[in-house]
């Protein structure tokens, strides 16, 4: 999709590519075919580091929220697929626009306030980048969630270490964002980004109403599954060519380009 | 001429509380959210009346925005509440991402504009705020001009569907407009029909007109003035109606020329007849009382009989 568009994010997008497919797949109750903008009666998801659109539209095209086939018009003029998530375009599955990094743990709280208003026992996940954990606005969330109770809404970080400039831990150092999270009143839950069996228990154990708000830090790495791109920041935006897409496609024990 | 009777001084914000209230005893999808500013922008009622309604976010206007958009994606009106300089600029993206593009059914509830907020000083008046949410693609952008007039526009902002940007101020100013008339969008409204020089105004400078209007006539000059309570989408029609008929009109605002009602109608009306501008300039606010300082920024209703002179002899030249 990325190499077809020839520009866009495929690190990040690789990295969380297996925690998407989990929690689409195997953790939240949700239905194309009843989505609704409301997000009202199912588990709603917010993508709040919305530079990984790429690997959003491959697990709602192949969910069925919209034909598998749309994929490739990935950027291109008059596509739905925008390079970051949009919802002035039609596209199904998407409740909010993101892009603008350190928003969507703020609009998913309001999203699990409202269906804890509306008595909906459904369960708000979102995800954000461990970069746009610098934003401050991430932490104003997090206060206010904890203050709030909030604990319908799970947020998840994809801890691949790096961002545009290089390791987050050169850039602007996070530090322990477990502690973090912990002191802000969260509960928080570690756990491998690519072993399925970790990703779902992550996903199981952070399910109680305890009246915390929870953060599971996935560990990952950017680029995961092709070599050249693996814990490599230069990959964080840049696409493939034609020949680095088939090197990469090569490398994956499946691949899926059917669209 | 119409004469306007101040029926006693109260703040517009006081009438952004009272319609909020009412707004949200009919319409249980009402939803109110501030930064820290309860009272100061009226909302204590209805925090009392709806505390499971209410959602105090802390000093984190930018968590605020984003809440509330997550709020109307689940069909809630939330209205935001703080002011106007915190509501605008220290969250243009968040207002322009969440909020504008992603068509949020979110009003931003902005308290303390202008220069009238008076003693805080420049940090706190924004006069950039209209051109900033006159900018975002979708924003409707509302000014009433006293407590009566904000009460109603409350109402029909909880009732329109699609984000809105509602301003309002700090100090009690005059309250002279019928509190039966209904509010509607995009309407501009006729205080005084004229036929010599049109006066267009919004917010607290349309009692400043109605009384240039009443100093004009004494000099044997007939002024129209135009509340002008909807700033976007604007009222061209009755603009372009007025100017067809007086030749001549005087934009009076609180807020810089940069981006306001000024420069929207002289993009709507160019060139077809001469035109006088009320305004900021291009300054920041000083401390001050309201009176003295919309007298010191040349916003009072002496410097619009002034302004209304000086475009009468341009049309006559």
């Amino acid at each position: 999709m990325v190499s077809s568009a020839t520009c866009g994010h495929p690190g990040g997008s690789l990295s969380s590519t297996d925690i998407l497919t989990a929690l689409y797949f195997a953790v939240m109750e949700h239905s194309p075919s009843e989505w609704k903008t409301t997000a009202e009666g199912q588990d709603a998801f917010v993508l709040s580091a919305g530079h990984l659109a790429p690997v959003y539209y491959s697990v709602l095209a192949r969910s069925g929220y919209f034909p598998v086939s749309e994929l490739g018009t990935l950027r291109k003029t008059g596509s739905r697929l925008q390079g970051h998530p949009s919802v002035a375009d039609g596209l199904p599955g998407i409740l909010l626009p993101s892009g603008s990094l350190g928003q969507g743990v703020s609009a998913a709280a309001g999203i699990a306030l409202g269906k804890r208003l509306s008595g909906d026992p459904h369960k708000v996940y979102c995800l954000c980048g461990d970069g746009e954990s610098e934003e401050g606005q991430i932490w104003e969330a997090g206060m206010f969630a904890a203050h709030h109770k909030i604990d319908n809404l799970i947020a998840f970080t994809d801890v691949n270490g790096f961002q545009i400039d290089g390791a987050t831990e050169s850039v602007t150092a996070l530090a322990d964002l477990r502690e973090k999270w912990l002191s802000f009143g969260w509960e928080v839950i570690e756990a491998d980004g690519h072993d399925f069996a970790s990703i779902l228990n992550a996903f199981k154990l952070a399910g109680s109403a305890n009246g915390k708000p929870k953060m599971i830090l996935f560990h990952t790495h950017m680029g995961q599954g092709v070599d050249f791109m693996t814990d490599r920041c230069e990959w964080h935006g840049k696409a493939p060519d034609a020949r680095q897409c088939q090197d990469a496609l090569s490398q994956l024990e499946e691949t899926l380009g059917d669209y | 001429m119409t004469k306007y009777t101040d029926t006693g001084k109260k703040d517009t914000r006081s009438g952004f509380g009272e319609g909020l209230l009412r707004a949200a005893k009919d319409d249980d999808r009402i939803v109110a959210l501030t930064a820290d500013l309860t009272s100061s922008v009226k909302m204590g009622a209805f925090a009392r009346e709806f505390p499971n309604r209410f959602f105090q976010c802390g000093i984190a206007e930018a968590n605020m925005i984003g809440v509330a958009a997550g709020l109307a994606r689940t069909g809630k009106v939330a209205f935001c509440g703080s002011f106007a300089e915190f509501i605008t600029g220290r969250v243009y993206d968040q207002v322009r991402m969440m909020v504008a593009y992603g068509n949020a059914n979110v009003k931003l509830a902005s308290s303390h504009a202008g220069i009238s907020l008076g003693e805080d000083g420049a940090t706190h008046q924004t006069m950039e705020d209209i051109a900033l949410m006159r900018a975002l693609p979708g924003m409707t952008v509302i000014a009433p001009c006293d407590y009566n007039q904000t009460v109603g526009a409350t109402l029909a902002a909880a009732r329109y569907d699609g984000p809105v940007y509602l301003r309002f101020g700090r100090p009690a100013v005059p309250n002279f407009t019928n509190p039966d008339e209904p509010f509607e969008i995009g309407k501009v409204y006729v205080m005084n029909p004229g036929k010599d020089v049109t006066i267009a105004a919004y917010g607290h400078l349309v009692w400043e007109a109605v009384l240039a209007a009443e100093a004009l006539e004494a000099q044997g000059i007939s002024a129209e003035v135009l509340n002008v309570a909807t700033i976007k989408p604007l009222d061209v029609a009755a603009l372009k109606a007025s100017v067809s008929k007086t030749g001549a009109i005087v934009v009076a605002e609180e807020h810089n020329a940069a981006g306001g009602l000024g420069e929207a109608i002289a993009f709507a009306l160019a060139g077809q007849a001469p035109m006088e501008f009320i305004n900021g300039g291009d300054r920041f606010g000083k401390s001050g009382t309201p009176a003295e300082l919309l007298k010191l920024y040349g916003m009072d209703s002496g410097h619009i009989v002034a302004a209304a002179l000086k475009v009468l002899s341009k049309k006559q030249a």
